[in-house]
Formats: C-alpha cells, sequence, structure tokens
C-alpha cells in the first residue's frame, strides 16, 4: 500500500549515505523510525535485523510470513523475530512492495544461478561477511556466518505466482522511493546495499542509498 | 539408480506424529518418507554434518530453480552452493519452503494444552522445541534454526501474496524420496504444519525407510531439471573430489 511520511529529513538524528555495494550497520532505537531512501532508483536493499541487547534474536522471515499469512511486505507489515516478537512495522512506504524470499546474494550461489567463472564477482554476503569482521557494532554482538538467514530486499520484486513460480522481476522502485519503519525493540541494522550485477534486481546498475532515523514524536 | 530398492534397504523407523528425530545420511544413501496417515508434516532440516555451518539455505534454494516449493527434480542447496539432498520421486507434488514451523503458543492456541503430566508420550509437542532438542544434541542450538522445508504441506500465495494452506494435500501412503548428495546431518520433526487449519491434534506418523541408492547419474533427473543444477551438482562433485 503506497502511504507517504510526514516526517521531515532536517528533524532526522542520523542522515548518512551508503555508497553502491557497501555494507552499513547502525542501531535504532525503540520507537525510533528508520528510512531507507532509494537515491537513484530499482536498488534492492539486502537488509537484516538483530534484538540489540540479545542477537539469538533475529529477524524471521519464516515468522514475518507465517504469522501474518502474507508473502510481501508494505505499509502496516509487522517484521517480526526468531521468538515471534514484533522488531519493526513498517509506517510508509511510497515503493509499494519489498520481498523477504529472494536473500542475499553469495559468491556460490552466483556459481550455481549464473555460471561457475561468476564466484569472484562481488556479492552481498561478502558484505555481510566484511562487516563481521569490521564493523564495531556486530562484532560487539559476536555476529558470526550463522547469524546471516533469509533476509529482507527492500525495493527488490520477487512475484509468486499461484502455482508457485518464483521469478526474479524488474524493479517497481524508481528514484526518491522510500521505505520507512518503526523500531518496536532496539534493534541492530545490517544492509548490503547489493552490488548484483547479473540480474535486474539493481537495474544492472547498483547505486547510493541513503539511511535516516528520527527519533520518536 | 536411484528409485526405491527395497534389496539395497538399509534400516527403517517409524517416527510418530508430534515427535522429532535427527540422524546422519551419508552422500549416495536416500531416505523414502512415507505418511501413514493423511495431513502428514514433517518439518526438515539439513547441515553439512562435517562443517555444519554449511546447512540448507531456503532463498538460495528457491532462486536456483525458480518455484517456490519443491517437488520431483528440484533439489535443495546448502548457502556455499552445493546439493544437499534431491527430489527423486515424490507421489505428493508439491512440499512447502515458506511457511516455518509451529511453536508451543502456535499449538496452544490452536489445539489447548496436553502436557506430559497428563498425557505423557501423547503429548501435543510443537515443531520449534522439537528440532530444538534434535539441534543441541549436536552442538546446534537457536542460531542455527533456519527456513525450513516443510514436506507433505502445501501453501500457495494468491495474486497479492496472501497464502492460504491446502488441507489434504498428502493422504495416507504418499512418499517422497530424498537422495543425499553431501554427508549431511537431517534433523526433524512430524508436529503439525503452522497454518494446518485442522481444529484437532493428530499430527501424522511418518515412516523413514533408507536405502543405498548411489550418486547422481549424469542422466539424473534432478541434475538435468535445469542449467543451475547442473553446475549445483558441479560444485558438490568438486567438493568430494580426492
Amino acid at each position: 500500500m503506497l502511504t507517504e511520511s510526514k516526517l521531515h529529513i532536517e528533524h532526522a538524528v542520523l542522515n548518512e549515505t551508503c555508497a553502491a555495494g557497501e555494507p552499513w550497520s547502525g542501531l535504532v532505537k525503540h520507537g525510533q523510525t528508520f528510512r531507507i531512501l532509494d537515491l537513484e532508483g530499482n536498488q534492492a536493499v539486502d537488509t537484516l535485523f538483530y534484538n540489540a541487547h540479545n542477537a539469538e534474536e533475529r529477524y524471521s522471515a519464516i515468522d514475518t510470513i507465517q504469522r501474518q499469512g502474507q508473502i510481501y511486505l508494505t505499509t502496516g507489515s509487522i517484521l517480526y523475530s526468531s521468538e515471534g516478537n514484533p522488531m519493526l512495522t513498517i509506517t510508509a512506504d511510497t515503493c509499494g512492495r519489498h520481498d523477504t524470499l529472494g536473500g542475499a546474494c553469495a559468491a556460490e550461489s552466483n556459481t550455481v544461478r549464473y555460471a561457475l567463472n561468476k564466484r569472484p564477482m562481488h556479492s552481498c554476503r561478502d558484505n555481510f561477511m566484511h562487516a563481521i569482521t569490521h564493523s564495531a557494532c556486530v562484532q560487539d554482538r559476536e555476529i558470526t556466518k550463522r547469524d546471516i538467514t533469509a533476509n529482507i530486499n527492500f525495493f527488490m520484486n520477487v512475484p509468486v505466482t499461484p502455482d508457485g513460480g518464483l521469478s526474479f522481476a524488474d524493479g517497481i522502485s524508481g528514484a526518491g522511493k522510500y521505505v520507512e519503519m518503526r523500531a518496536e525493540m532496539d534493534v541492530l541494522v545490517l544492509i548490503s546495499n547489493c552490488p548484483q550485477l547479473n540480474n535486474p534486481c539493481n537495474a544492472y546498475n547498483p547505486t547510493p542509498i541513503q539511511l535516516l532515523v528520527w527519533d520518536a514524536a | 539408480m536411484t528409485t526405491f530398492n527395497t534389496e539395497k534397504m538399509l534400516w527403517e523407523e517409524t517416527v510418530p506424529g508430534g515427535n522429532h528425530w535427527s540422524g546422519l545420511m551419508r552422500r549416495g544413501s536416500a531416505l523414502r518418507f512415507t505418511a501413514l496417515q493423511g495431513g502428514a508434516n514433517v518439518s526438515v532440516l539439513f547441515y553439512n554434518m562435517e562443517e555444519k555451518l554449511e546447512r540448507y539455505n531456503m532463498p538460495d534454494t528457491l532462486k536456483a530453480q525458480h518455484t517456490a516449493f519443491l517437488t520431483t527434480g528440484n533439489v535443495c542447496y546448502s548457502d556455499m552452493g552445493r546439493v544437499m539432498c534431491s527430489f527423486t520421486h515424490d507421489s505428493v507434488g508439491w512440499h512447502d519452503t515458506i511457511c516455518g514451523i509451529s511453536d508451543v503458543a502456535i499449538v496452544q492456541k490452536k489445539y489447548g494444552v496436553a502436557n506430559y503430566q497428563t498425557h505423557r508420550n501423547d503429548m501435543y509437542r510443537n515443531a520449534k522445541d522439537g528440532l530444538l532438542t534434535e539441534l543441541t544434541k549436536h552442538g546446534l542450538g537457536k542460531r542455527d534454526l533456519v527456513a525450513n522445508v516443510n514436506l507433505f504441506s502445501k501453501v500457495s500465495a494468491n495474486d497479492d501474496g496472501n497464502l492460504v494452506f491446502q488441507a489434504g494435500n498428502s493422504k495416507a501412503g504418499d512418499v517422497v524420496d530424498l537422495r543425499f548428495d553431501m554427508n549431511v546431518l537431517v534433523v526433524l520433526s512430524t508436529a503439525p504444519h503452522p497454518l494446518d487449519t485442522s481444529k484437532v491434534y493428530q499430527p501424522a506418523d511418518v515412516l523413514l525407510t533408507a536405502w543405498h541408492a548411489g550418486t547422481a547419474a549424469d542422466n539424473d533427473v534432478c541434475r538435468n531439471a535445469c542449467e543451475q543444477n547442473q553446475r549445483g551438482f558441479i560444485n558438490t562433485e568438486r567438493f568430494y573430489a580426492n
């Protein structure tokens, strides 16, 4: 459902840009609102969330799907944890549909999906591994590879047909579109701004994104 | 080569409905799951037994094969781009990959409480606690509980993405055969599917039959289902090359 935000950028307490193909991590406190802005359009943003105080509790795609009986994410969707608790609620969305089945690209899965010689290409899961070894707020929580599970792909369009077909379709996002969510607990956000060049998820041209946080009104 | 062969049978064991089980399946062995009553569900996870950080990966499995469900010809991919196991034969046609597992709250809300004190081993069990019990036996835990496969269960999405549980997807006697293409730790629960619409708690018993199937032949139905699977089998064969 398309809904616009009432928040103003000049009131944001965090305003950062993540370059094309890079990881990003940060903390969003209970009650704060987090926005991901697709600056140039059709950019998949692979995103994981963890309980900031106990990373064993983390975003769960299967809980989010099963508890709402719905495979796509948009305004009103609750992002559930592996313990069945609401982590965030999507409060504004000018794109209209986000994916949580497609997962993150990886060097290894690229060899399967495209060609054995695609292994050297940059990937989201390599970004997550980089964050695990370099980002203080990720390292502080002792997050390892086994905590990298099925993620959300904001701005990505992965339609599932009634007969169970699944495809990676052209993006429905565009320059300036955004998704906004209210944190229902203190969360660590871990993002890979997707560097995939083999399918249309980034319109074959990965671009930067903007991350913003507002305090509770 | 990979079809069920009683002469090559290794062992047989029944997992009662609602119960949990784990075991090691070597590369080239296979498991037949037989539903002993209708409406069966097997929530199952796969780990590389020698490096348990490598495990079944739902998104990689779905996107490699452009499908939201599994049946004959499909394989389960690990997060390392290898084929862990293959659906070599299936009388059901649809096994769910996207709905996850029942937990204690879901089971209590739907079916009420039946605990050990009042019901002994007929107590109502849930898939999450069953899988965690088995995972813990192998040094794994909550952080290793990832998106699973629900054998025998079907949930489809309409054009808007709303899910509908298809009651009666499997009947007594239905079978699905999994050939193991890696050395795999199998962890499973036969508790009800989380979206099962049945009003009563009566999870089906499931018979496990193991046999020696051999590794995937050049003309294997799963290897040749798509070019992605051909590459997945090459990755797997390179892993075991010596």
